[in-house]
């Protein structure tokens, strides 16, 4: 594990590092001197209705009244995209990550090159684009290693949980959401807005903190109700694991954003 | 204390001898150079995104006859795939992975691989560079993970310098592993037969040859399409379907009913060279396949729309279609000492 994140910081070292010229995005013509050095810090919260999430020691309660508790909870963060109240946009490039509640290091992405600026909402896709899901090996947040792609049937998988209830019908009671797909009407990769509460202000010397929850509880919630006696196992693209998706697309909130 | 002084000196000694001296290249820039023989497609991957080098390529060599990619060192994908037999697994109607275990498909024939859009007889692997994670990780083929694979590697004085030579450092990375590997299987170019000459003005058919030729455009070459012998579309030909695996095929990726049983159209290169034949092995002989066109097809929703009367042919017609399969074959491919094990 200790590896995947000296080969992560390792990547990110280098496309941090990368002395192709910086062209500030089209579509953002700056008001001040062009400057985009700068970062924006995104920690990720993740909870279960409100409690903090813990793997492993926490059980808790889904909307079905099933109890449950979560061994592993990790999901592809990709394409962010910072918004000004004037509707200008910045998009990161090589804008990959992989949260995973086992890694406290991985809870806390910092984005580059961010333009000198007001943002007021954020866009990010959850997952994979398919792009990328079909242009061969991939490195850092998308190496193989993290073990979030599918060898039988390639394609990222795009979030991924699995833990137990004793409402689960598996021998050993264990409940497991291997959510993928990038094409096609049952698509594993959703897109999600937040408007941020007070403005990011984003100077040369100033790295503002967005805090985001990210709440497990959703994924079993709405719009499609899921209990786990029924659904306990989805480890390939389906209509099952779309309506999931549909769920987990609603899982962000914003917490804070702290200049 | 002694046992650690020696294990100590036993790993020295074992750690020295294991820079290999005979890591060199052994084959020329111009042997392993991209081809795209005349008339033939634009090739679904090239090497735009990995720069064809004689290291890279000697490392992919390396790595595709080493078993430290299974879990037990025991398989490589050499194992499977033999070269003499366009690297396909003779002899062998299923493949044989880790303590002797089977899986439910024949190892397919690795050649001209560059122009398939898709791997695996289900088509569920997009694309070459990750097609070893796979067999790599497939608990009855190699059963490795590419953590213990990147690790054991990694541990390699070998592998070390090899790596070195081909990218200029020596981390490995799953990236470089699939790179390389790439490399030597994406060159694996058959282009050289009796067929290939005869279409260049080279060579001549003879009139048996010539004839099965005529029935192979008339009665298989539209999914068999030259000059690949493949569409690379997903067809039921009709094969009584195994109970006992119950192969889904295509529909296994697809999760649609409508492909149910359908496999990838394989190419007919070198298929003098590859029995047993179809997607599981079950024919030993090509005469047993034209049987199977002729008289063994049985219906089903998804039987191809041209196989629902199956393919009338003569004994004599078999004969010819036959002597015209052989002409396929591509000596120079299977015996080519670039593609060999590094002994």
């Amino acid at each position: 594990m200790k590896k995947v994140f000296a080969l992560l910081l390792v990547a990110i070292f280098f496309i941090a590092c990368k002395k192709d010229a910086v062209v500030p995005p089209k579509e953002l013509p700056l008001p001040d001197a062009i400057d985009t050095s700068s970062f924006i810090e995104i920690d990720f919260a993740n909870i279960v209705n409100g409690l903090p999430l813990s793997l492993q020691t926490s059980t808790y309660v889904s909307s079905a009244n099933d109890t449950f508790s979560v061994d592993m909870f990790k999901y592809y963060i990709s394409n962010v995209q910072l918004v000004t109240a004037s509707g200008y946009t910045y998009t990161e490039v090589e804008s990959y990550y992989l949260i995973d509640q086992s890694a406290p290091n991985s809870l806390s992405i910092l984005i580059k090159k961010v333009p000198s600026n007001h943002y007021t909402s954020i866009n990010f896709t959850i997952g994979v684009d398919s792009i990328r899901n079909v242009s061969g090996s991939q490195t850092g947040a998308l190496d193989p290693l993290n073990d979030m792609f599918w060898t039988w049937n390639s394609g990222y998988i795009m979030a991924k949980i699995e833990g137990h209830s004793p409402q689960s019908t598996n021998v050993n009671k264990d409940i497991k959401f291997h959510i993928g797909g990038f094409s096609g009407s049952n698509s594993g990769v959703r897109k999600v807005s937040l408007t941020f509460p007070n403005t990011a202000n984003v100077t040369k010397n100033h790295v503002p903190v967005v805090q985001l929850s990210a709440d497990v509880y959703k994924w079993f919630a709405q719009p499609n109700f899921t209990n786990f006696s029924t659904e306990n196992n989805i480890t390939s693209v389906s209509l099952s694991s779309k309506k999931i998706a549909d769920n987990y697309a609603t899982m962000f909130n914003v917490v804070s954003v702290v200049n | 204390m002694l046992k650690t002084v020696q294990i100590f000196f036993i790993i020295i000694l074992l750690s020295s001898c294991a820079v290999d001296p005979e890591i060199k290249p052994i084959v020329t820039q111009d042997e392993i150079k991209e081809i795209v023989p005349d008339g033939w497609p634009t090739p679904v991957y090239n090497f735009s995104n990995n720069p064809l080098t004689i290291d890279g390529f000697t490392l992919g060599r390396y790595l595709f006859y080493d078993p430290i990619l299974s879990s037990d060192n025991t398989i490589s994908c050499g194992s499977c795939h033999q070269q003499f037999a366009a690297f396909s697994h003779a002899g062998h109607d299923v493949s044989h992975g880790i303590n002797g275990l089977l899986g439910m498909r024949n190892a397919p024939a690795i050649q001209n691989v560059n122009w398939l859009p898709a791997f695996m007889h289900d088509g569920g692997i997009n694309h070459i560079e990750v097609m070893p994670l796979g067999p790599i990780t497939n608990t009855v083929e190699m059963n490795e993970t590419m953590v213990n694979v990147v690790a054991k590697l990694s541990a390699s004085n070998k592998y070390k310098q090899l790596f070195t030579n081909a990218f200029g450092d020596n981390t490995v990375t799953t990236q470089r592993i699939f790179k390389a590997i790439a490399q030597f299987m994406g060159t694996m170019y058959s282009y050289n037969s009796k067929y290939d000459k005869v279409k260049a003005g080279k060579d001549n058919f003879t009139a048996q040859e010539q004839s099965g030729y005529t029935i192979f455009q008339q009665k298989c070459a539209s999914c068999h399409q030259e000059p690949l012998f493949s569409d690379y579309a997903y067809r039921n030909n009709g094969l009584a379907v195994n109970l006992v695996v119950n192969d889904s095929g295509r529909a296994h990726i697809t999760g649609n009913a409508s492909d149910r049983f359908k496999f990838k159209t394989p190419t007919l290169r070198n298929i003098e060279k590859t029995a047993p034949y179809m997607h599981d092995g079950r024919f030993t002989t090509l005469d047993k396949c034209l049987n199977h066109y002729i008289s063994g097809i049985v219906t089903s929703p998804t039987l191809d729309p041209q196989l629902v009367s199956g393919i009338s042919l003569s004994s004599q017609d078999k004969s010819d279609l036959i002597a015209f399969l052989k002409t396929l074959t591509d000596t120079k491919f299977l015996t080519d000492s670039k593609y060999s094990e590094i002994k």
